[in-house]
């Protein structure tokens, strides 16, 4: 038995995990940019260089400019909610409290449900006069609303949907979090006659500061990857008030068959994410205090 | 190990000796993409039909396949046809007749069916339904589930309030009057039940050709290459659309979910409700109270278009396999079959033959109601169906939406969506 040279073995023990993400990450993007550039083949017709023109297009197109500003409005709506309702939950649940499992089995099941089960509940809480809201709303003597039909209660619709699913996830991380923290901080601010929220300010807070960023990203990338909420409920409708980019991207793709254009709006959405990641490793990163 | 080979060897030819056909030489196998876009029991039907088939056609194995909503279903028959795999028969809407063939996705049924008998089968369908199965002088798809928009109405809230229960709206203003008397309030003035309900999401361009075709007006040609959305007489449909919510106050605002009108429906929140017949089923099997089914009230007079869905055979499938599918198709559209197939669903039977049948007589007898949408066929007009079919549909759609919703005036919303469906449409009108 020969040894092997040393440079093969590290190599040897990378290849499974590299084989995957160049399969099904760095491939994939590679050939999403080159089809870019492209036209998109039909029928007889085969694909010819187009170069920017797909670009050109898309700054042209208003359906894809209303689905990014909705896409931002909505990662607004969601990102600063549910992270703040995850602290608040996990805060409440790391407390010594009865039937604290229960509570914080209760906060986790909407993440356990399946999107597209989830998405045609609301459906039925959001249906005018007989949906779950609308008898509660009924019930107080309240106008009827038809929060999905209105251009203006669409996204705002939406957003709830997506904070009351992520915040029980996000609650898991900030609970391990909390977890973490040695008790004699506690102690230590307790015996300086800390506040409650002193303590939670200027102790707990900070020390929960990368858990944050690792959920803030999490939660950016959601807001730009759903897509299964918007085809059970809305359709991107009334008049695209709720087509978010990859909802967009999938029309595109798979209803206009127009794969090369649909390919340059993926292209503008791995950039954005790009973009973000970015900021994570570059700005965020160096600001946070790891232990 | 030996033994068992031997018993199943035996076994076999046991079998073999009884049934011959089990053992037919190499039976062919065709796989069948079929959608299901109402409530009922679809998915049971189709898997008997099938066994029905195979029965009859040992020689033949299908499988047949849900494949989701027309609209998924469409998505996965292209996409595997782009990855070499198509399914050998697809049931998709007849509407995207033009993508299919600008894809090149699809074989011709004539080139499948050629002989005397063949073309007097297919002109055995009824013509508003071959409008939107054959273009340039070839028949690209043959009539399955198709269907055409009806009204359903609460016979009990029509006697509460005041109106004769077996006595539907003739006509529009009929119909705004009636909603008026159907529309209830409580005290503080909030709307407990609506008069009418006219759904808006996904198939608003097929409610509003009802609407245009009682005025008269075609919404684009038959080659699929030019629109019409902008003509006054659509304008004009619009404008009545929209007045049910703004002017008369019978309808909700906003856009209406198309897959919860018929469970409006059943809640007795809304008093009349335009949908398809493929519901009538669904709604006959779950009223809790008398309805009715009427033809839609039109603006000038009756009018609705045809909708639903074809057999299509696909390209890159042996000329064997394209036999096979052709004789599933035959199968399913005899007669008999067929009036079961609408019977058992509420869809159209495409053929006069299947309603002389006499179990159709009978079910005719028992459900007045499901003759109501042949008797409409008389006014039907072909569905919008265009080159790039979805686009075009889409800006149709969202500027609906949009009047509805009040962004935007019924003609300004009108002349986007042509200017829209002009650019799309500009590479076919060559």
């Amino acid at each position: 038995m020969k040894r092997l040279p040393s440079s093969v073995l590290p190599w040897l023990l990378l290849s499974p995990a590299m084989v995957l993400l160049i399969a099904f990450t760095h491939y994939p993007a590679l050939a999403t940019l080159w089809h870019s550039f492209f036209s998109t083949p039909k029928g007889a017709r085969p694909s010819v260089f187009v170069g920017l023109e797909n670009y050109r297009l898309m700054a042209d197109d208003p359906v894809f400019w209303q689905a990014l500003c909705n896409n931002l409005w909505f990662a607004l709506g969601t990102i600063p909610l549910a992270i703040a309702l995850a602290i608040l939950m996990a805060l409440w649940v790391n407390e010594k409290l009865a039937g604290r499992g229960v509570l914080r089995l209760a906060y986790f099941t909407p993440t356990v449900l399946p999107m597209i089960a989830v998405a045609n509940i609301w459906l039925f809480f959001y249906t005018p006069q007989y949906g779950l809201l609308e008898q509660i709303t009924g019930a107080l003597g309240l106008p009827s609303h038809n929060w999905l039909g209105n251009p203006q209660t669409v996204l705002g619709a939406l957003m709830v949907v997506a904070v009351w699913k992520e915040a029980g996830f996000f609650m898991i991380f900030y609970l391990a979090a909390l977890q973490q923290i040695s008790p004699v901080l506690a102690e230590a601010a307790a015996l300086e006659g800390a506040s409650r929220w002193q303590y939670f300010w200027r102790v707990q807070f900070p020390l929960l500061m990368p858990t944050t960023l690792f959920v803030l990203i999490n939660a950016l990338i959601n807001a730009f990857r759903l897509v299964d909420h918007i085809v059970v409920m809305t359709k991107g409708g009334p008049d695209n008030a709720s087509s978010l980019l990859l909802y967009y991207i999938y029309e595109v793709g798979f209803a206009f068959w127009d794969s090369s254009y649909a390919a340059a709006l993926t292209v503008v959405l791995l950039a954005l994410l790009g973009l973000i990641a970015l900021v994570k490793f570059r700005v965020l990163d160096r600001r946070t205090h790891y232990q | 190990m030996r033994r068992t080979f031997l018993k199943s060897l035996a076994a076999l030819a046991v079998s073999a000796a009884f049934c011959a056909p089990v053992l037919a030489a190499n039976p062919v196998e065709i796989s069948f993409y079929y959608p299901v876009a109402v409530g009922g029991a679809v998915t049971k039907t189709i898997d008997s039909m099938v066994a029905d088939f195979e029965k009859a056609n040992p020689d033949i194995k299908v499988k047949a396949i849900y494949a989701g909503t027309y609209q998924e279903s469409i998505v996965k028959a292209l996409t595997a046809f782009k990855g070499g795999t198509p399914p050998t028969l697809a049931v998709l809407l007849s509407t995207d007749l033009f993508t299919l063939i600008d894809e090149n996705a699809i074989v011709p049924i004539d080139s499948l069916a050629g002989s005397a008998e063949d073309k007097k089968w297919i002109d055995g369908f009824y013509k508003g339904f071959m409008e939107n199965s054959q273009t340039d002088g070839k028949t690209w798809g043959i009539p399955f589930q198709r269907s055409t928009i009806v009204m359903y109405y609460n016979k009990t809230l029509f006697k509460e309030a005041g109106l004769n229960p077996e006595k539907a709206p003739a006509n529009w203003n009929e119909m705004v009057e009636a909603a008026k008397k159907l529309t209830r309030r409580d005290a503080a003035g909030n709307v407990t039940q609506w008069g009418v309900k006219i759904p808006s999401t996904g198939f608003g361009y097929w409610m509003f050709q009802a609407m245009t075709a009682s005025n008269d007006t075609l919404l684009m040609n038959s080659t699929g290459t030019k629109t019409y959305f902008d003509k006054p007489g659509a304008v004009q449909a619009l404008q009545h659309w929209v007045d049910l919510t703004t002017r008369d106050k019978v309808m909700p605002a906003g856009s209406i979910e198309w897959g919860t009108t018929p469970k409006d429906f059943l809640e007795q929140k809304a008093a009349m409700v335009w949908t398809t017949t493929g519901n009538l089923t669904n709604i006959r099997t779950n009223a809790s109270f008398p309805f009715g089914v009427a033809m839609l009230p039109g603006i000038r007079h009756p009018g609705s278009p045809t909708g639903g869905g074809n057999f299509y055979v696909f390209n890159k499938t042996s000329p064997a396999e394209q036999q096979a599918a052709m004789k599933f198709i035959r199968f399913a559209t005899e007669p008999a079959r067929a009036a079961q197939w609408s019977i058992a669903t509420g869809y159209v039977a495409p053929r006069q033959d299947a309603w002389d049948t006499p179990e159709m007589k009978k079910y005719l007898q028992d459900v007045p109601a499901a003759d109501v949408a042949r008797e409409q066929m008389k006014y039907g007009v072909a569905e919008l169906s265009t080159h790039d079919n979805q686009r075009v549909t889409k800006a149709l759609n969202d500027n609906l939406q949009a009047a509805l919703s009040g962004t935007k005036t019924p003609e300004a919303a009108l002349k986007d969506a042509q200017r829209e469906a002009e650019r799309i449409l500009r590479a076919y009108g060559r």
